[in-house]
């Protein structure tokens, strides 16, 4: 993502990554980030929680705003329901990692979706 | 602590034989644009990289697919899915896809006039993209393009 916040940045759209990997983000170095210390895949907040889902977005945006220097990254303050349990499993290499081979297939989360999109594509 | 994802990532991989994924570090500051406008004022696009589309289109296929998706931001969240080759970061949006790809959110800063409007339709693509070139040469061009014909004034970004 930060290859194309850069992007996009360079040929004048501002960009705002909101990033739950501080490592990559950091790597990655794009012109303005939000971190969040959460669960990689919930950069929108956790489930069914809309109050604290605005609220994340709410703070991302006001940070956007705020940003007037390229490279930042503002932490926000929005700890993971449950506490810090989590991060010993983001962090423990022998997890289980599930995934459907690289290939060019296309992966449906449902069969369903897969006959929908064949037959839109028939149509 | 945070969690140290490229160490962790890393390993993992060579543990389970997968090919290695190689983040690109950059080695020059970042270009910048500053916002011509109050965010109050903006029209605020979205692109998630967790591989989201809506039920009807087309899903990613998990080998360097630069292909993205337009998806109408009135979309409910309950047609919104996820395809993307770190499958273990998904079980939550696909539960509640606001996780992923926070839209609802979107929508209501926007009626509630913080944004200026969201764009009529955002944007997906799969990240686990192993190839930089393809990214820079596909990727890239292709969001900046989407971006560009919904003109937006700033774009929110949301990694999986």
């Amino acid at each position: 993502m930060c290859l194309i916040a850069r992007y996009l940045e360079q040929r004048g759209i501002p960009t705002l990554v909101m990033a739950t990997a501080l490592d990559i983000v950091e790597f990655g170095w794009p012109p303005r980030a939000v971190f969040m210390d959460v669960p990689l895949g919930h950069g929108g907040g956790p489930a069914f929680e809309p109050g604290r889902q605005l609220a994340i977005a709410r703070d991302a945006f006001a940070a956007f705003g705020r940003m007037k220097e390229p490279g930042g990254i503002i932490h926000l303050e929005h700890p993971w329901p449950g506490g810090e349990g989590w991060q010993d499993a983001a962090s423990d290499d022998g997890a289980e990692d599930v995934r459907q081979p690289r290939d060019l297939t296309p992966r449906y989360q449902m069969e369903a979706d897969r006959r929908l999109a064949e037959a839109a594509a028939g149509d | 602590m945070t969690v140290e994802y490229m160490k962790t990532i890393r390993e993992k991989y060579s543990k389970l034989g997968y090919a290695a994924y190689g983040w690109h570090k950059a080695e020059a500051a970042p270009p910048w644009t500053a916002l011509a406008k109050p965010l109050s004022d903006c029209k605020v696009g979205m692109l998630s990289t967790a591989g989201t589309y809506a039920a009807g289109q087309v899903a990613y296929f998990y080998k360097d697919d630069t292909s993205h998706r337009v998806i109408p931001s009135h979309t409910p969240v309950a047609e919104l899915r996820f395809s993307h080759l770190t499958e273990n970061y998904l079980p939550d949006a696909r539960r509640d896809a606001n996780c992923a790809f926070p839209i609802e959110p979107l929508r209501q800063l926007a009626n509630e006039g913080v944004l200026g409007a969201v764009a009529d339709n955002v944007f997906s693509c799969m990240g686990a993209v192993y190839s930089k070139r393809r990214v820079d040469e596909e990727l890239a061009p292709a969001m900046y393009e989407a971006f560009a014909s919904e003109g937006v004034d700033a774009a929110y970004l949301v990694p999986l």
